[in-house]
């Protein structure tokens, strides 16, 4: 059994420890909500939290993840209240599949922590997950509005 | 500790998780509330009104993230004058639309079609259920229903004072017998619908309770990881399951149909690398010999004139034109394969018995799905159904049912077990229907007075038609390969040659093709709108000036060229260093439009500083969702200018990700400014249209910038990137 600390709980996984974090996160935890887009570390679908840096959970191991904090964007609200970069994905309608969204969101949420008022170079640098439906602009608006929030 | 959640009147899915005490509520889109809804009267086949005065509007098409799920309850709730506040949505089932004489039409949802195929019908229902409710009330009161009026979902008659809501009267309506006629609002007095709405299915996207077919769990399932043949019409030989006899989870290895092996698993990820251990042999058969470079002389070939083709479009005689003109320009164009690669991977999930057969899984044709479940269950029809769940993406690939059979038939294999079909990125990437590939030799003549006399374009290369449903095709002649090049019909072509002749020498390579979001209009637009520009310039004159002397009898085409002009500042001159280029086109019974402005960097690095788009679909049933279809439209069809290109190599695809297959960034992406000038009178798509704007509005403000005109895709070949 391996101990994984996620969204705040503290839970066993009967898994391997060079299964990738997403596989144990989809698999055997059942938080779906982070998703399988390309394997790879290319698409940035499956971004989680790792001690508060936005991760791809595709390209980590379980074992890496062992005794670290980690936050999907199951465990993005808090306490019942939408984290702000949820509230704005609403309040401007971003998503359209919204496949991608849930990784979108969490690199989002990471980069506000890291920098609450991004500029537009800020953003294009952080924020490289892909999305085929093509919601980049209402990301941006959405990024701008939030770091107002 | 699992939550079983009820889908319709039968099904379940698990909802919860029981590690290490997480409590993990999954919501069912729409399974939740049909479940509820079974208890809630039907007012009709699309309408519901449960006793709390919620409404259930059914919808038949699928949501893809294209906004169709949200506009067609618009158009319903419209007609019904319910109260939009208290609106959810369900999915009827392709089983339960066939045991109902397909009350709900057509299920397919390509071609931009949703909405400007069902409009009619789904309004009428909204007006005939909202009918039925007056109806009922006004039985109730003793009233004329001429008396009494519905607004909001309450129901009032003003003579008496009395007043009632919808969810009152519902059990009353649902027994009345539906009026044969009624009349549907002026677009003009629309209040729900022609609004920009915001839409219905957005809360769970971002929160990751949505639920996609990929995230589908049932009790006691199983994981099944594939592999089929990475030669096109390959056969699957053999395996030597022994070597992967120790893996951990693994259940199962399966044959898949002739072709394909498949790995089933406790889990996905077990399944998955034991599949990827696992020794296969293939028949690779004759398309081993395929590469993409000699399939690219075969096309080349078909330009000549001498060779067989067929006739799309003529006016005039062109030869003869072309033949007496002392001013010829010739161009060749071309077009390559490309893959959807919708976010989602492709998957589905099936459970099967003796008795019945059932699978859950996103699909862009909930029907198709259903006949694919009765072909591979062997299964009377009655005794097989298809829940539809959220769509990680389509854009045409899903409007294929082969990942449903394959599903069916490994599931058959395991008879009352569930088991979930996942592709990898990689199968996704490699067994796609891809793109059609295309060359276009263009010959241009002007007379002697510099006027352009005739214009000839032969197009070679593959049918989509020709494969999928070859019935189409009548005496070597499929239609959908002149898409907006026709005389007629959705997707006309916009200008008036005085000769014209358009043709097509069929040349199918062994690569499945299939609908790509936009499919044909793609090539046809860069291969035109390019070589109308390469035109105007060897007549002398401004492109746009060019293009509206030959659209006189074109008004529609004409109003959306000249939008994105003006908005755009066309006659004015670019900012410094800033260079212009239009194109225009039709699609999907829509007209669209665009202007893009980039900067080109020495080192042949592109910025796209801004993008103008105008489309006049007719009816805008959701402007702001219509602004969000046109600025993604950009994204997919910039992608496959700029990097999209799948090709052969001794009968295997070369790009198996993102890593080889990439695809827009943010950062790449301007702010799209978009026109939506709905002129009334007809009813356009919006998914597609504007795709085949991008990359020639692109091309052309790239000749602007530098004096080259790239005529094949992507631009990565000739090695111009984004900035």
């Amino acid at each position: 059994m391996t101990v994984l600390f996620v969204n705040g709980k503290t839970i066993e996984a009967d898994v391997e420890p060079d299964t990738p974090l997403l596989w144990a996160l989809r698999e055997n935890l059942g938080l779906t909500g982070t998703k399988y887009g390309c394997g790879v570390g290319q698409c940035g679908a499956c971004t989680v939290h790792i001690d508060g840096q936005p991760t791809r959970s595709c390209s980590v191991t379980v074992a890496d993840a062992v005794g670290k904090k980690i936050r999907t964007i199951e465990g993005l609200a808090e306490n019942g209240v939408l984290h702000r970069v949820q509230q704005a994905w609403i309040d401007f309608d971003v998503p359209q599949c919204g496949y991608c969204q849930s990784g979108m969101i969490m690199a989002v949420a990471a980069l506000l922590k890291e920098t609450p008022q991004p500029t537009d170079k800020e953003i294009d640098a952080a924020i490289t997950n892909i999305c085929r439906c093509g919601t980049f602009q209402q990301v941006r608006e959405a990024i701008h509005a939030a770091s107002k929030a | 500790m699992t939550t079983e959640i009820h889908i319709g009147r039968r099904g379940f899915l698990i909802g919860g998780a029981a590690i290490g005490g997480l409590s993990l509520g999954l919501h069912i889109p729409y399974g939740a509330e049909a479940a509820e809804a079974a208890a809630a009267p039907e007012v009709n086949a699309w309408v519901l009104v449960k006793p709390d005065d919620t409404v259930v509007i059914r919808i038949a098409r699928s949501e893809m993230g294209q906004g169709t799920l949200t506009g067609l309850a618009q158009l319903v709730a419209e007609e019904l004058d319910c109260d939009w506040s208290r609106v959810t949505t369900e999915y009827p089932t392709p089983g339960q639309s066939a045991a109902r004489g397909r009350v709900w039409g057509d299920f397919s949802t390509g071609g931009s079609r949703g909405i400007r195929d069902s409009h009619d019908y789904v309004r009428k229902g909204g007006a005939i259920a909202r009918q039925m409710l007056i109806q009922a009330a006004a039985n109730e009161w003793k009233a004329p229903a001429s008396e009494c009026r519905a607004e909001n979902g309450v129901i009032t008659h003003a003579a008496s004072g009395r007043s009632t809501s919808y969810g009152k009267v519902a059990e009353a309506a649902a027994k009345l017998t539906p009026p044969a006629n009624v009349a549907l609002k002026d677009p003009r007095d629309w209040k729900i619908a022609g609004k920009g709405l915001k839409r219905l299915d957005t809360a769970d996207k971002t929160t990751g309770k949505m639920l996609y077919g990929v995230d589908v769990r049932l009790p006691g399932m199983l994981n099944a990881a594939i592999k089929a043949c990475p030669v096109f019409g390959g056969k699957l030989a053999s395996y030597d399951e022994s070597k992967i006899a120790n893996f951990k989870g693994v259940k199962k290895v399966v044959r898949v149909g002739d072709n394909a092996v498949a790995v089933i698993a406790d889990t996905w990820w077990r399944a998955k690398i034991a599949l990827d251990a696992l020794p296969i042999v293939w028949n690779e058969g004759p398309n081993a010999q395929s590469n993409s470079p000699d399939t690219a002389k075969w096309l080349a070939d078909g330009l000549h004139n001498s060779e067989p083709a067929v006739t799309g479009n003529r006016n005039g005689d062109a030869y003869a034109a072309i033949a007496r003109s002392p001013k010829i320009i010739e161009a060749v164009y071309g077009y390559p394969h490309q893959n959807h690669a919708a976010m989602e991977p492709l998957n589905a999930t099936a459970l099967y018995t003796p008795e019945k057969c059932e699978v859950w899984t996103g699909t862009q044709n909930g029907e198709a799905a259903l006949e694919a479940v009765v072909a591979a269950s062997g299964l009377p029809r009655e005794n097989c159904d298809v829940r539809k769940v959220m769509l990680g993406g389509g854009f045409g690939r899903r409007g294929f049912a082969d990942y449903v059979t394959q599903a069916v038939l490994i599931a058959k294999q395991l008879p009352g077990t569930p088991v979930k079909l996942l592709w990898s990125r990689e199968e996704d990437m490699t067994q796609g229907k891809y793109h059609p590939v295309t060359q276009c030799k263009l010959t241009g003549a002007f007379d002697a007075d510099n006027k352009l006399a005739a214009l000839h374009m032969r197009i070679s290369g593959q049918s989509i038609f020709s494969t999928v449903r070859p019935q189409m095709v009548k005496n070597g002649l499929d239609p959908a390969v002149f898409q907006g090049l026709a005389a007629t019909g959705d997707a006309r072509i916009g200008y008036d040659f005085p000769n014209l002749l358009v043709e097509h020498s069929m040349r199918n390579p062994p690569v499945p093709p299939g609908w790509w979001r936009g499919v044909n209009i793609n090539q046809n637009a860069i291969y035109l709108e390019c070589f109308m520009d390469e035109l105007a310039h060897a007549s002398g004159e401004d492109p746009v000036a060019f293009r509206r002397k030959l659209m006189a009898n074109h008004p529609k085409h004409l109003a959306v060229l000249n939008a994105v002009a003006e908005r755009a500042g066309w006659d004015k001159p670019a900012p410094e260093g800033l260079h212009r280029g239009a194109a225009v086109f039709m699609g999907y019974g829509s007209y669209v439009a665009a202007v893009a402005e980039i900067s080109v960097a020495p080192d042949d690095k592109i910025k796209i500083r801004r993008i103008v788009a105008a489309t006049d679909p007719g009816y805008a049933v959701n402007p702001a969702q219509i602004e969000r279809q046109i600025a993604g439209s950009f994204v997919y069809g910039l992608s496959a200018l700029f990097h999209g290109e799948i090709t052969l190599k001794n009968g295997r695809v070369e790009q198996e990700n993102f890593d080889s297959y990439d695809s827009m960034r943010l950062k790449d992406m301007p702010k799209v400014e978009c026109i939506v000038m709905p002129s009334g009178g007809f009813w356009g798509g919006v998914g597609e249209p504007t795709i085949c704007v991008a990359a020639p509005a692109v091309l052309n403000a790239y000749f602007a910038a530098t004096g080259k005109r790239i005529r094949a895709l992507p631009l990565r070949d000739a090695n111009i990137s984004f900035a």
